[in-house]
């Protein structure tokens, strides 16, 4: 064993010890990703149960009874009632008794014979979140309805339950497959989010923060004037967090097949060496901040602010990048979780390879490289 | 060990002296941190290196261990050139900076096999030096606690000892006895003594005018630049002074004039 490799062994060691001995700190570090996950899977689903469905049927007949059936026998959706006109739904919708209405349009049966029967679905958005899934679920019930009867089905679904929503004549039409995803689980979408957020703090933040205490503690001459290179200390303080982080990620999956029977559609060992390349990204974003910052909290706030913030808001975790306004785009694609997350769902859930997620790792890559080069010169040009 | 140095010791003549600076400058844009700094610190010597806050000291020392390029001029520390070799010049000193420079959340011995490392000791030489090390500051005892734990005249010693680990040539001290009670300078200052006698060239900064009175011989920065040098009698004489503090302060005062360097 070489001076060099003895050296940095003995100051990874001496890191591990760091993050080994504040108890507490690696106690909220190695449940964080548990809590997460179990948090956003039971709380901040979308997911919709038990909507109230309300039909209007002008004329009942055998078509219109086959499809209420379908609605009676979904789990998701509990029939309060049925209607010969649309006039009590504006007052049912103010007073929140109803979630949503399908109305047949006259002629159904003999529409449906001819091809081109209608449907409208009116939804109550005033959640909007709720109001898109309630939507799709209806949608993906009457398109399985449609598929059965082998007919051809125009959808018109409406948000809103204002009453001159009700009269409206003209509505959106919208053709609806939902593939990936048939059960339609939010938190199938959550996971790889999450993920990347818990590898931001974990990577990003807390690196930041073990290198700004060295030199807030004035250890961090001390190394500097020592025989050890830039790039011996960059590896050091960074290499404990890699593996506390590869913890994590395993922690996150397991966590979410386990209790969610999130789904692994693809190549778990993919989703592993994504992730990786992924942290090494948020240790070299961590490696930068603390190159600037020159305490921890300036750190910290840098993390939170710069690496944080945009990783949950930009990223698609929670907010879908296709609904933000066309100048923000652009922004979304500099945000490292923003690929990870694409690639993460991707695999989980698509369970798509490498032949259809290389440009997305070849982004991912170009970030560490880029990143790391950047972050080791800013190490490096501190000292002169 | 070496055999004590005894009496003054001064350059040997022919012998390279330990520090070695020739018109050593550093800029920052048009600020001149240290303006063409000349001096020798002899082999086994105990320098003091005196300046008020701002006067250039902290960029001289960084320039020094190697740590920032000079702009202009050259200087040679153990015999390596600061700007061409500046990882020789760092595998051969012992630094021990003004903030406490040991990790408190782990134990001396883990500090001691860490710092070992870092300088390529192998383990058990290592192992000997530390266990000497701990014996003789009597921290034995203490050696399984974590440092953090320590009262902080103990923790000053430990990483004096630590700095002198790797048996470097020249030690340098950026200001060891911040903070610390009068009794533990005395005894560090005897920690000091011991170690130049051991032919180690000893690099002190402090702001203590009693400490300089300590010292071999020390030189004076004001505003980037060497304004006296030589040993505390020479300094107190040659400005009619009682004192080393009275010449610091007088030297120090006329910062805005243009000084004039022995």
């Amino acid at each position: 064993m070489s001076d060099v490799t003895g050296a940095l062994l003995g100051f990874v060691r001496k890191e591990t010890r760091h993050i080994l001995r504040d108890r507490q700190t690696l106690f909220v570090l190695l449940m964080l990703p548990l809590v997460q996950v179990l948090l956003f899977g039971f709380v901040i689903r979308t997911d919709v149960e038990n909507v109230r469905v309300g039909f209007v049927v002008p004329a009942s007949d055998a078509a219109t009874g086959e499809l209420i059936a379908l609605f009676r026998g979904s789990d998701l959706f509990t029939p309060v009632g049925t209607w010969p006109t649309a006039a009590p739904l504006p007052d049912l919708f103010e007073r929140g008794a109803i979630d949503q209405v399908v109305m047949f349009a006259p002629g159904f049966a003999d529409d449906l014979g001819r091809g081109g029967a209608r449907l409208f679905v009116v939804t109550d958005a005033s959640d909007p979140n709720t109001g898109a899934a309630m939507r799709t679920y209806a949608e993906s019930l009457i398109r399985e309805y449609a598929g059965q009867g082998a007919a051809d089905l125009t959808l018109v679904s409406r948000p809103g339950g204002g009453p001159g929503t009700l009269a409206g004549t003209s509505g959106i039409e919208t053709r609806v497959r939902i593939r990936f995803d048939p059960a339609l689980e939010s938190r199938n979408l959550f996971v790889p989010g999450l993920i990347a957020l818990v590898l931001t703090i974990v990577s990003a933040l807390m690196t930041s923060i073990a290198i700004t205490r060295e030199k807030e503690r004035g250890t961090m001459e001390v190394l500097l004037v020592s025989p050890l290179r830039p790039w011996q200390i960059i590896v050091g303080k960074v290499a404990p967090y890699l593996v506390l982080a590869f913890v994590n990620v395993l922690t996150a999956l397991g966590a979410a097949w386990l209790a969610f029977g999130v789904p692994f559609r693809g190549s778990v060992t993919l989703l592993l060496l994504e992730s990786l390349l992924f942290i090494i990204v948020s240790l070299a974003l961590g490696v930068f901040i603390s190159t600037r910052a020159e305490s921890q909290r300036a750190a910290m706030l840098a993390a939170i602010a710069g690496l944080l913030l945009p990783s949950t808001l930009l990223s698609g975790m929670i907010f879908p990048i296709g609904s933000m306004p066309g100048w923000l785009r652009p922004f979304t694609n500099v945000v490292p979780a923003t690929w990870f997350i694409e690639i993460a769902r991707g695999i989980m859930l698509k369970g798509v390879g490498l032949a259809y997620l290389w440009q997305e790792t070849l982004i991912l890559t170009l970030m560490a490289v880029i990143l790391t080069t950047a972050s080791v010169r800013a190490f490096d040009a501190r000292l002169s | 060990m070496n055999a004590g140095a005894t009496g003054l010791p001064t350059v040997p003549e022919g012998g390279e002296p330990a520090i070695r600076s020739r018109d050593l400058t550093r800029r920052f844009g048009d600020f001149t941190a240290v303006d063409a700094v000349t001096f020798e610190v002899g082999v086994g010597e105990v320098f003091g290196f005196l300046g008020a806050n701002g006067a250039g000291k902290t960029t001289a020392i960084r320039m020094l261990t190697g740590l920032l390029a000079p702009t202009s001029g050259e200087a040679t520390v153990a015999g390596h050139d600061v700007s061409a070799e500046p990882e020789a010049v760092k595998r051969s000193i012992g630094y021990m900076s003004q903030r406490f420079s040991l990790y408190e959340d782990m134990t001396p011995r883990e500090n001691i096999e860490l710092y070992g490392g870092i300088y390529g000791l192998p383990s058990p030489v290592i192992r000997d030096r530390g266990a000497r090390l701990l014996e003789r500051l009597g921290l034995e005892s203490a050696a399984g606690k974590r440092v953090g734990s320590l009262p902080l005249g103990w923790k000053q010693k430990l990483a004096f000892s630590v700095a002198l680990l790797h048996e470097p040539g020249i030690v340098f001290l950026d200001e060891p006895t911040g903070g610390v009670d009068p009794i533990t300078r005395r005894q560090f200052w005897e920690m000091i003594y011991e170690t130049a006698a051991d032919g180690t060239t000893v690099f002190v900064t402090t702001h203590y005018m009693d400490e300089a009175e300590y010292c071999d011989r020390l030189s004076i920065m004001v505003a980037g630049r060497i304004v006296a040098l030589g040993t505390p009698t020479e300094l107190r004489r040659e400005h009619g002074a009682p004192s080393i503090e009275d010449v610091f302060v007088r030297l120090a005062r006329q910062d805005a004039s243009p000084p004039a360097a022995s």
